[in-house]
């Protein structure tokens, strides 16, 4: 499968990635899939959406575009990725599960009694920068964290995941005015923008579009892509900054619970985890056989 | 104090080139050196208390020391969730300065009176909660406050408060500092309200009774031993504190005291579970809520009766 041609309306630049690579974010992007259908089955917990609407940008950001090392998550120079939309953590844990910074078996224990995992993102897990849960958290932090790199002139990005519900909150609205005042274009905001919310579509709690626009106003550069198309995911993550001067801002359109068809663009993927039958039945979508 | 405040802060700074001062438009009049000596390190998020407290664990996180200052309630309250899971769960450099604890800002009104910060601070894990109670124990906490690694709370006063201490202090986080001593009554203070409770000794002392005066400028970690030692060697303890009643210093100590098993008379000077919504400056508050050193001396004269 060849990568297509990016649309001339989202400002990407053609580029088209080999076999070889799309076939292994494909796979990885699986993978934590999988992973995430497993942990929220094991635990009985919810936000698979959330977790399967960006794990194909999971899969892209820990596959070259994060300059990152397993064997020193601390490391200095590391770039920072903070997630803002700590409820769907688990599909940072399987990721960094998949790239050697935590055990595999970490995974097994996510929600449960005395686990390694708990819900929420949780920066006492190697590779993990911020604890977040209570939205709106994730960008403040990640503008000090440009800040301090700026003043310091050191080279490293800083890339913050939030949702749409991050979107509502005034202090992420705070750090986006305080982000464009600095000139951070050592700050990347991506949006899993899978319009479903807690309670409801995107359309009928607060409408966000237009979107882009605001955000331009606003004093970022923004591109919107199409948040499942590896190409596009790499092509934004790969160009930035977009503006020297500028803090990057990219709106990826997604699908809520994307890769589990019936539960496809529902806020009931939200909050529910699948059943048994159900897990069988989304790991057989993945192509995934489960022993 | 405030001033105070400012002057060792910058004198810090000087040396310390960690230090970052993270703002939201409020400081006027007392910030200009620092922004002007080191416009680098010193950041207005404009009015937006929420991303000032975020920026300043993103700048901690990456090993700067940030001061965060405003006023009342302004850099608690209306962000205490960033204080909470950002700076305190993390463990971060942040330092919280409010000017004006209490009801310091009296005419103002109820959104600029800071009385329940005490006890809100202090429930948070891992943060320091000071009150200095005059200009000596302010410059002091303004350097054990930098040199504290992780999260500080530091109520400031907001004027020229007299000077409680006559000799020099040895200031340490988590230990009181005894003002005068006395074996009848101990009466344990913290912030500038401490003054007048060592006035009210004052006045306790031309009667005869003698009271232990203790300056309890870090409510969290508490002093138990000055605390546990007043409980047996006076008799009895009064706490002082420009804070609603509802766990602040005077529950701090209580709780000391009651663990320590010691049944002794107590009695708690606070403001009243409610919002101090009466019209008054502050020096007028404070003596319409009891805490003249007159009715200070009266509330101990009835407890030890």
């Amino acid at each position: 499968m060849a990568a297509r041609a990016i649309d001339d309306d989202t400002g990407v630049s053609e580029q088209i990635m080999d076999d070889e690579k799309l076939q292994a974010l494909g796979e990885l992007a699986t993978k934590i899939r999988a992973h995430c259908l497993r942990m929220t089955h094991r635990g009985r917990s919810g936000h698979l959406g959330s977790m399967l609407s960006m794990a194909d940008m999971m899969a892209v950001l820990y596959s070259g575009i994060l300059k990152v090392d397993p064997a020193n998550p601390d490391w200095y120079e590391r770039d920072r990725f903070i997630l803002s939309k700590g409820h769907a953590g688990a599909a940072v844990y399987a990721v960094l599960a998949e790239k050697g910074f935590i055990p595999g078996e970490w995974l097994e224990t996510y929600y449960l009694d005395d686990g390694k995992l708990c819900g929420h993102i949780s920066h006492h897990v190697p590779g993990v920068e911020f604890s977040t849960g209570s939205l709106g958290h994730g960008l403040p932090v990640a503008v000090g964290m440009a800040l301090a790199a700026k003043h310091d002139g050191k080279g490293h990005r800083i890339f913050c995941m939030m949702s749409d519900g991050d979107c509502n909150e005034g202090s992420t609205w705070e750090a986006i005015m305080m982000g464009a005042q600095h000139k951070l274009d050592n700050l990347v905001g991506i949006v899993d923008y899978n319009r479903v919310q807690a309670l409801g579509k995107m359309q009928d709690v607060i409408e966000m579009e237009p979107f882009a626009p605001k955000l331009e106003l606003f004093g970022w550069t923004v591109r919107t892509i199409d948040g499942h198309d590896f190409q596009q995911i790499e092509t934004a993550l790969s160009e930035v900054p977009f503006e020297k001067g500028k803090p990057s801002w990219i709106i990826a359109r997604t699908t809520k619970c994307r890769g589990v068809s019936w539960l496809e663009d529902t806020v009931r993927s939200h909050y529910g985890c699948v059943n048994d039958e159900e897990l069988c039945q989304a790991l057989n979508e993945l192509g995934v056989c489960d022993e | 104090m405030r001033s105070a405040f400012n002057e060792e802060l910058l004198k810090i700074a000087r040396k310390d080139d960690r230090i970052h001062m993270v703002l939201a438009d409020i400081g006027y009049g007392e910030i200009e050196p620092f922004a002007e000596e080191f416009p680098d390190r010193f950041y207005n998020c404009g009015v937006a208390e929420q991303n000032m407290t975020g920026v300043a664990c993103g700048l901690a996180m990456e090993g700067k020391v940030c001061v965060t200052y405003s006023i009342a309630n302004f850099p608690t309250l209306r962000c205490l969730e960033q204080i909470r899971n950002d700076v305190c769960y993390h463990n971060q450099n942040v330092k919280i300065v409010i000017i004006g604890g209490g009801l310091a800002y009296g005419s103002l009104g109820v959104s600029h009176h800071s009385t329940e910060d005490i006890a809100i601070m202090r429930a948070l894990p891992d943060c320091i909660v000071c009150c200095p109670a005059d200009i000596q124990e302010a410059r002091a906490a303004t350097h054990a406050m930098i040199a504290h690694e992780g999260p500080f709370y530091y109520r400031c006063g907001y004027k020229q408060e007299p000077d409680l201490h006559q000799g020099k202090i040895d200031f340490q986080i988590g230990k009181a500092i005894q003002v005068c001593d006395g074996s009848d009554v101990t009466v344990i203070g913290t912030g500038t309200i401490t003054y007048r409770a060592w006035q009210a000794a004052e006045i306790l002392a031309d009667e005869g009774i003698e009271a232990r005066v203790i300056s309890m400028h870090t409510v969290k970690p508490i002093d138990r031993e000055a605390i546990i030692a007043a409980a047996r060697e006076t008799g009895g303890i009064v706490t002082v504190e420009e804070h609603n009643i509802c766990g602040g210093l005077g529950g701090a100590v209580a709780e000391v005291v009651a663990e320590a098993g010691l049944g002794i008379r107590f009695k708690m000077i606070a403001l009243p579970d409610t919002y101090v919504h009466i019209v008054g400056t502050h020096e007028w508050l404070l003596d319409y809520y009891g805490f003249s050193p007159q009715a200070i001396a009266a509330t101990v004269r009835e407890l030890l009766a």
